[in-house]
């Protein structure tokens, strides 16, 4: 029988979240300088509709939703745009983006609501109202937070989950925002209820944060069918798939949505954040973010207006250390790896990692034993063993009967194996070849 | 903090602690008991031969492995393990030749670690049963003083050996087949009996096998598996004719004890899967048990496990994990 909070397999990465999960979170101050890509969600990058020499008020919107899976941008903070042109992405690619300098006096006061109260709208005005607000999931995936609230009419949705796992190494934004502000999660999660029509939701924490189960648990609203429920601590505890078997027993079948056993999953950042847009009115232009790591002077849980360039989050966290080596835009386990500061935070960053020099030393690498850790790591029961020796003869095709497909990346196959083989990174090149072949073919 | 000062690396970014060589030294840590028993039954013949069988490996391992292959401590465990599975009356250069033909034929050839289909010392000491039969079955008898030879360990190699001035003794398996005599239990426990080095005392090899499972570089499965197959299938076989011996004797006796923690458990040349380490595991049990009881060899532990390494790419494809959100498939199927 499976354990209700959990799931099998998994890994235990040291937490290392003691640097930053006590700190409350503060506001950065406005840097000089924005830089808004128009490319910060997934689906269709936004379109710009402003032109250099414009001057934008904080809230102002910059570019336009290009299509339903699509979002606005929003200035961050009042000044005038510069700029309109490529720049780097925290992705590791260039990204059209549009540049703000900020004016030095700017008093960055909004104009007033820019989105309508939520009482008293129809789930269809909700759903408008979200994607003109620019929300996305907050978890770091970015997918357009409106689409899911408008699942396909012939599917029952039964049960909403709020992921407050997080399972990543280091980040605390998830936790930092329960711990604090969980009248606004609760809030966002109503507000997702009304709109999907769905009468339960739980809400999924990993239990290592009891300060965080405890906040909600008290400040839970009677009218609503709301629970908090303790999960297993460890990783990927936090990804949906995962999530959804820990909170109802079920598999999410292999390649199909979690709409399909009846479930919509949203982070509790996007819950905020739908929150904060009716509570205040304003646009999603700032979000949380955790900087930590042991490569960083001063760790901290900050509020930072999107578009603020690592270099400047950085500088105002201390700057880095004398060791430190690799600077990464999420959590350890998934996040990426920066070859730019001048990349800006985008609205689906959950964290900054400055790992030291000594934490990134590439280990050796050895012939695969078939010691089979890792098809006892894998969450999703794949055969990284076997799926790793075909992709380094370049047998993707063999691959994806053995279901390559349902790899989400998670990394736990090479944080277990002793032969540092790079799984993870063999499947997600195997993955770029095989759709490179398909796109070759059609 | 300059920007080419900054590392990239693919995620994750965080890697846990355990390394192949840590495993593989860890193994030869947890074998040095079983030498030191060894070394009191049979004294410094015990040694040198073992010896000789590592000096065999590792130069195999240097003439044919890539320079780093060394360090990684697997050639070490196979002519440890090759060692602990010849008697000690052996004449070394046998046993170094054991040791370069186990490397050589067993492993380099299909490429180095990892991708060998047979556990290379028992390849290692298949090759010795066949090429010198009498010198393998030649079991000196424990006790003795420590530096007694128990046999021409220092031979010139294809000179006629001398014959040996030490005692011989059975082996408890032999004492069974040959003249229908049981042996103690307390004795086959502590290994007070004939037979190959290591075989002999399976209480170390239990422990050794124990700690190595509590740090995660041994799965119980592939031992447990053969014990209690070995186990169930003897107490059947004598529940029918007491002729046969009992479960204990098939369970402490020749190198089952050896075979079950340290051979089969070779991660190269058994199942990645856990349901596939049961059925090898089991396999192995009933082969032992068919071998001994029926077999014309006393001892069947060497020619069950290479037997079932045989089968184990079909044992891996056929137990397949069910993929998350799958329907769970007929064993056997493709995909």
């Amino acid at each position: 029988m499976l354990t209700r909070g959990g799931f099998r397999h998994g890994v235990h990465p040291e937490e290392r979240k003691e640097l930053t999960h006590a700190l409350p979170i503060r506001r950065m101050p406005f840097p000089d300088e924005v830089v808004l890509p128009l490319r910060q969600h997934a689906g269709k990058p936004a379109k710009v509709r402003v032109k250099v020499g414009d001057h934008v008020e904080r809230g102002d919107k910059v570019a336009d939703a290009d299509g339903f899976v699509s979002v606005p941008i929003h200035a961050s903070a009042a000044g005038r745009v510069v700029d309109i042109d490529w720049a780097p992405h925290i992705d590791g690619t260039m990204a059209m983006a549009v540049r703000i300098k900020l004016d030095p006096h700017a008093m960055h006061v909004p104009r007033p609501r820019l989105v309508p109260r939520w009482e008293g709208l129809t789930p269809e005005q909700v759903i408008q109202a979200v994607q003109d607000a620019g929300v996305v999931g907050m978890g770091g995936a970015a997918f357009p937070t409106h689409v899911k609230l408008a699942p396909p009419k012939d599917v029952a949705i039964h049960t909403l989950i709020i992921n407050g796992a997080e399972c990543e190494p280091y980040l605390t934004s998830d936790h930092r925002t329960m711990v604090e502000y969980p009248a606004r999660v609760l809030f966002g999660i109503r507000v997702i209820m009304h709109t999907l029509g769905v009468q339960k939701a739980v809400i999924g924490v990993e239990r290592n944060k009891p300060d965080a189960i405890a906040a909600l648990t008290a400040a839970l609203p009677k009218d609503l069918d709301l629970s908090v429920l303790p999960l297993t601590v460890k990783y990927p505890q936090g990804a949906e798939k995962m999530l959804i078997h820990a909170v109802t027993g079920q598999e999410v079948p292999s390649g199909k949505l979690p709409a399909s056993v009846g479930v919509v999953v949203q982070n509790v950042g996007s819950a905020a954040a739908i929150a904060e847009v009716f509570e205040t009115g304003l646009p999603l232009i700032e979000r949380i973010v955790t900087v930590s790591g042991e490569g960083i002077r001063k760790p901290a849980n900050l509020i930072v207006p999107v578009g603020t360039r690592l270099i400047d989050l950085l500088d105002y966290c201390g700057g880095l250390t004398d060791d430190a080596a690799e600077v990464i835009v999420g959590g350890p386990m998934m996040g990426l790896a920066q070859g730019n500061l001048e990349a800006p935070v985008t609205k689906g960053t959950t964290g900054v990692v400055v790992l030291t020099r000594e934490q990134t030393r590439q280990p050796e690498v050895y012939p695969c034993i078939g010691c089979g850790r890792c098809l006892e790591a894998c969450p999703v029961f794949l055969n990284p063993s076997e799926l790793g020796q075909l992709a380094q003869l370049q047998r993707y095709d063999e691959m994806e009967p053995m279901h390559l497909a349902d790899c989400m990346i998670c990394g736990s196959c090479s944080y277990v194996c002793p032969s540092n083989i790079p799984l993870a990174q063999l499947f997600s090149f195997s993955k770029l070849a095989l759709r490179r072949r398909k796109a070759a073919a059609s | 903090m300059t920007r080419d000062r900054l590392v990239i690396t693919a995620s994750p970014h965080l890697k846990g602690k355990d390394s192949t060589p840590r495993i593989m030294w860890n193994v030869v840590g947890s074998l040095v008991p079983v030498v030191l028993a060894a070394a009191w039954y049979f004294g410094v013949s015990a040694l040198l031969v073992i010896a000789a069988a590592v000096a065999g490996c590792v130069a195999a391992e240097r003439a044919f492995g890539k320079a780093s292959t060394l360090r990684d401590g697997s050639a070490a465990i196979t002519g440890l393990l090759l060692g602990l599975c010849l008697p000690a009356g052996m004449p070394m250069w046998m046993a170094a030749l054991g040791g370069f033909v186990g490397i050589a034929l067993g492993k380099s050839i299909f490429g180095g670690l990892g991708q060998n289909v047979f556990n290379p010392a028992l390849i290692g000491r298949a090759f010795l049963q066949a090429a010198f039969p009498v010198p393998i079955t030649t079991w000196p008898a424990v006790g003795g003083s420590f530096w007694t030879l128990r046999g021409d360990t220092f031979a010139l190699p294809f000179m006629r050996a001398n014959a040996p001035d030490a005692l011989t003794a059975a082996t408890p398996l032999g004492l069974w087949k040959f003249e229908g005599k049981g042996t103690a239990f307390i004795d086959l426990l502590i290994g007070n009996t004939g037979g190959s080095l290591g075989e002999t005392a399976a209480i170390v090899i239990a422990l050794g096998g124990a700690y190595l499972a509590w740090r995660g570089y041994l799965n119980w499965r592939v031992p447990a598996a053969i014990l209690v197959s070995v186990a169930l299938f003897a107490t059947v076989l004598h529940g029918v004719n007491p002729r046969y011996p009992t479960a204990i004797f098939m369970l402490f006796s020749g190198g089952l004890m050896l075979g079950a923690v340290y051979m089969a458990t070779d991660m190269v040349t058994s199942p990645v899967t856990n349901r596939g380490r049961w059925i090898f595991g089991a396999g192995i049990g009933v082969l032992v048990v068919v071998i001994r009881v029926w077999g014309g060899l006393p001892e069947g532990v060497m020619y069950a496990i290479l037997l079932m390494n045989a089968f184990v790419p079909f044992i891996n494809k056929a137990t397949q994990p069910r993929v998350f959100g799958t329907k769970p498939r007929l064993a056997g199927g493709a995909t």
